[in-house]
């Protein structure tokens, strides 16, 4: 990039003029709150930063950022979004979707993305539910979940936002929660960071309807016991105190849970976010039941592989080195193949 | 249509392989039809035929017609392939309602095309491929070769394949490789009876087989000798000649429709001085777009192979976001597939050109046959009131004109554009004469740079006075960002509104600058100008509308004849031109699309002419159908 300056920018500048109209107490706030600090800290001008998005009301987020930003259509930003990344590689280019959006409708559009490795930072807020549409069970909802299109319970299994992520050959995937501000902007960061698809998963407060959904994450009770706070290079411990661990234990494909002092130090497994394999970020995924004890939350993995940008670009390149004054080159072109001269 | 103009031959020559040269007709059209099974390499055969003739300077114009299945069962109906192609030495504009040669490989060959081969017409048939077993395949009780059920042709039996194998039995190839080459053979063949140049054709197949050089002499072998064998044979008593046509002077190539279509986006691009960015999933018949625009890099042309059609057309409406020429190529079924990011392209108003190449619908329909039925589509396929530009193309050589109209509309007025052609201009092809790259329209747009306010503000939904565009403030820009998006905007501002009176004037202002495109007049040809009955049509049916009016004109009987560039917005002059005449005729390849969007806006009973077979009109059928028309006026 040319500019060598970074520009010096606050929260206010990321600010829009537009009135913020989600619930009262959604946890959209929160995470709007944490971007509009956390912009200013990558030195990117306003202008080239754009947020594209879908719909649902996570979709709304661009309205409220004072850069470029498209509010598009159903399921449809993670396609947007690569489209104006591989044709413009001098802007950042953010998609804020949704569990329904990015999972459901849009499904396709994110898998493929994330396979291309397409220069874009995704982020979904997982609520699992349907809020814009005022409470349907969404593809996160858990299995007999009771919602307005399911009086008697969900039975459709619902899909785990990190495993589908690493199936889908992301090459960085992580996870935070929107009431966290300096866990969620650490991961923001490094998402930024990142050459290629960044999938953040956040999980996110509908307190209209699916008040507390991850609650047992956040309370002072209990969050010890059910959240697993990754660091890169780190022994994975958590707990009061560190009073457990994760294990691999041996003749397992999965990990396992253990109590510190039960555990040999040897066998306590330490984080490698860079591990190539992405067996061990998907067994890491798998850790958590139903119940959410042991969610694990950071950056799960975080590998370099060429973006679907830089190899496009680099073709682009190639044939551009040879390119000489274009209407010469069209002229030639026409007339290429079998022609003849009529006098 | 006085197809066989013989001249005077020139007998008693010797020709250069020391035979007694053979008398020489000449004609002023030939139309050929090459017909084989899937896998005879026919559509090649026909395409290499119609590249020696273009050299030799006739017009031409050519019909590919095969079927969807790749590989259909060896020797069926289902699994003919054919080309034809027609040859004259003046202007043609149909590849011919009719073959007068037939080339057929095998039983299925003869049995699936002999209907549409006028008695008298020559058959050339490969006498190797008529077993038991392949004329059981397709119904035959007895070997029509051998009974009188060809007595009306004039039939040439030749052993293509034993003959092609016996030539090549001192090369290194297998007998398998030697037995392809069989169409190599009918080629030398053809091109001797028709005195084609075959230089170009050695050119091909030096390029073709670069990397297996014993094939490059095989088939070359292959080609000569069929040569030999028109030469030698007492079979084939005289040649013909075509003479060059009376074309304008120029440097010409032949062109099918789709490859003209796709540098004609390339054109546009360098035009504009823009990048052009193709978002595309592959479909029949429009996948060759994407395959020509992904050779074209150097200039400036990105291809993203999308992962479904709605993903195409998104990362499109991205690049056009992002200040490319946005493109996106497909047939119908994709149209059906993007139509809700057409709608966001709308309230958007970016510049976004989508391409229908239409085939035979509804649903999955016949993908390899033609038809016009998706201008309703086109025009009204939205949710919403969402108004579209919409262009067609009338000729294979017109998709590069067509394809440069509607980026300028899409450039110009910031809207989408669709461009409608079909599988018959898709697919055919036709001489070219390359245009000065100096004439084409220049297409530069302005993105917007600054503030457009009166009070130093950026309004990005504030216009253009003259064409109604609002401002393309491409992001990277600094002091213009904003937001745009799919929920109704406020005027000037493109603020969320959901203000009634917003809402109605935002709809009208969409639909009023779709109306105010600037677009040409449409001409009538009338050379009489007595003519009481116009004939009316878009796209495709150009060719044998025209053909069909030349004619009816050549016998005295006065048609008018006009054809639609531009179904949206509709010239200006059309209601006056239409009123001018006491009936108006419209055919289509639909049931009646046009004539409805006539009928309703003009209250004008046209009288609707329609077919949907997957193949073109003939223009016979339209020249009987005009006649009339015209007789009960």
């Amino acid at each position: 990039m040319s500019n060598a300056v970074p520009v010096q920018l606050s929260a206010k500048d990321f600010k829009s003029d537009q009135e913020v109209r989600w619930c009262p107490g959604c946890g959209d706030y929160a995470i709007l709150a944490a971007m509009q600090t956390f912009l200013p800290e990558l030195g990117i001008p306003r202008e080239r930063t754009v947020f594209v998005s879908g719909i649902g009301c996570s979709s709304r987020f661009p309205y409220y950022l004072n850069t470029y930003g498209m509010h598009s259509i159903h399921g449809r930003a993670p396609a947007i979004a690569t489209g104006l990344s591989v044709s413009r590689p001098d802007l950042t280019v953010w998609v804020v979707t949704g569990d329904g959006d990015a999972l459901s409708i849009g499904g396709n559009h994110l898998i493929h993305a994330l396979r291309r490795n397409v220069n874009i930072k995704i982020l979904l807020f997982n609520n699992k539910i349907y809020g814009l549409t005022k409470g349907q069970y969404s593809p996160t909802s858990e299995i007999g979940k009771v919602t307005k299109s399911t009086p008697t319970g969900s039975s459709d299994a619902p899909f785990n936002p990190i495993s589908l992520a690493l199936g889908a050959e992301a090459s960085f995937v992580a996870r935070t929660i929107d009431s966290d501000r300096k866990h969620l902007q650490s991961v923001l960061r490094q998402a930024a960071e990142h050459q290629g698809s960044a999938f953040v998963e956040i999980y996110q407060n509908c307190n209209i309807f699916n008040d507390g959904a991850f609650e047992v994450l956040k309370d002072p009770e209990t969050r010890d016991a059910y959240l697993i706070r990754l660091e890169h290079g780190q022994p994975i411990t958590f707990g009061k105190d560190d009073s457990h661990v994760v294990t691999h234990p041996a003749g397992s494909f999965g990990l396992a849970v253990g109590e510190a002092g039960k555990v040999d130090a040897s066998e306590v497994l330490t984080h490698d976010a860079h591990a190539e394999d992405p067996a061990y970020a998907f067994a890491l995924s798998r850790l958590a039941g139903p119940d959410l004890r042991h969610t694990p939350v950071g950056v799960f993995r975080s590998v370099r592989r060429p973006s679907y940008d830089e190899l496009v670009r680099n073709q682009l390149d190639a044939a551009k080195a040879k390119a000489g004054e274009p209407e010469a080159d069209l002229a030639a072109l026409l007339n290429s193949g079998d022609t003849w001269t009529i006098l | 249509m006085a197809e066989h103009r013989e001249g005077a031959g020139q007998a008693g020559q010797l020709s250069e392989h020391g035979h007694p040269a053979k008398e020489i007709h000449q004609l002023d059209r030939v139309v050929i039809r090459f017909a084989g099974d899937s896998g005879d390499g026919m559509q090649l055969t026909g395409d290499r035929f119609t590249s020696e003739t273009a050299q030799l300077g006739n017009d031409i114009s050519t019909l590919p017609n095969f079927p969807a299945e790749i590989r259909a069962p060896a020797g069926t109906l289902p699994g003919v392939s054919s080309f034809q192609v027609a040859f004259a030495d003046y202007d043609i504009l149909t590849p011919g309602d009719a073959p007068n040669v037939l080339v057929a490989m095998n039983p299925a060959a003869l049995k699936a095309n002999i209907a549409d081969l006028p008695k008298g017409g020559t058959i050339i048939v490969n006498t190797d491929e008529f077993t038991k077993r392949n004329l059981v395949k397709v119904g035959y009780d007895a070997n029509p070769l051998e009974d009188d059920s060809l007595a009306g042709w004039d039939v040439h039996k030749v052993g293509l394949t034993s003959m092609t194998v016996g030539a090549l039995a001192e090369h290194p190839v297998s007998k398998k490789d030697a037995e392809r080459a069989k169409n190599m053979f009918a080629l030398g063949l053809l091109s001797w009876l028709y005195s084609r140049p075959h230089e170009s054709t050695m050119k091909f197949l030096e390029k073709k087989f670069a990397a297996r050089p014993e094939l490059v002499a095989a088939n070359k072998a292959a080609f000569n000798a069929g040569w030999n064998f028109g030469e030698t044979t007492e079979g084939f008593a005289v040649r013909y000649e075509v003479p060059p046509a009376k074309m304008a002077p120029g440097n010409y190539r032949n062109i099918t429709g789709n490859t003209a279509l796709a540098l004609g986006l390339v054109a546009a691009g360098v035009k504009a001085q823009l990048p052009v960015l193709l978002g595309a999933y592959p479909i029949t018949p429009a996948s060759d777009i994407l395959h020509e625009l992904s050779k074209h890099k150097k200039l400036g042309v990105t291809t993203v192979q999308a992962e479904d059609e709605i993903a195409a057309i998104g990362v499109a409406l991205g690049a056009a976001y992002g200040g490319a020429l946005a493109i996106t190529t497909t047939s119908g079924p994709g149209v059906a597939l993007k139509g809700e990011t057409i709608s966001l392209a709308v309230a958007l108003e970016l510049p976004l050109v989508i391409v229908d190449v239409q085939r035979a619908g509804p649903s999955t329909g016949l993908p390899t046959k033609t038809e016009q039925a998706d201008l309703n589509m086109a025009l009204f396929g939205r949710h919403g009131e969402a108004p579209v530009a919409v262009v067609a193309a009338q000729s294979p050589v017109d998709c590069f004109h067509a394809a440069i109209e509607a980026c300028r509309i899409a450039l110009k007025y910031r809207t989408p554009v669709i461009l409608l052609s079909d599988g018959y201009v898709a697919n055919g092809s036709e001489p070219w004469l390359l245009p000065e790259i100096s004439e084409l329209p220049d297409l530069r747009v302005e993105y917007a740079t600054g503030p457009n306010g009166d009070d130093g503000k950026f309004y990005p939904y504030l216009r253009d006075p003259e064409t109604m565009a609002r401002p393309w403030a491409v992001p990277g820009t600094p002091g213009l960002e904003h937001r745009i998006g799919g929920l109704e905007k406020a005027d000037k501002t493109g603020d969320i509104s959901y203000d009634p009176a917003n809402h109605d004037f935002m709809v009208r202002t969409r639909a009023a600058r779709i109306e105010a495109i600037d677009v040409p007049d449409i001409a009538v040809e009338d050379p009489s100008g007595e003519a009481k009955v116009l004939v009316l049509g878009w796209g495709s049916t150009y060719g044998p509308i025209g053909a069909a009016s030349r004619a009816l004109r050549q016998r005295g009987v006065n048609v008018a004849q006009a054809h639609l560039r531009h179904l949206s917005p509709l010239p200006k002059n059309l209601g006056e031109v239409l009123a001018a005449y006491d009936k108006v005729v419209i055919p289509e390849m639909n049931l009646g699309q046009l004539a409805h969007v006539i009928r309703a806006r003009y209250l004008i009973d046209v009288v609707g002419y329609n077919q949907v077979r997957g193949l073109p009109f003939t223009s016979t059928q339209l020249e009987t159908m005009l006649e009339e028309v015209i007789k009960n006026v």
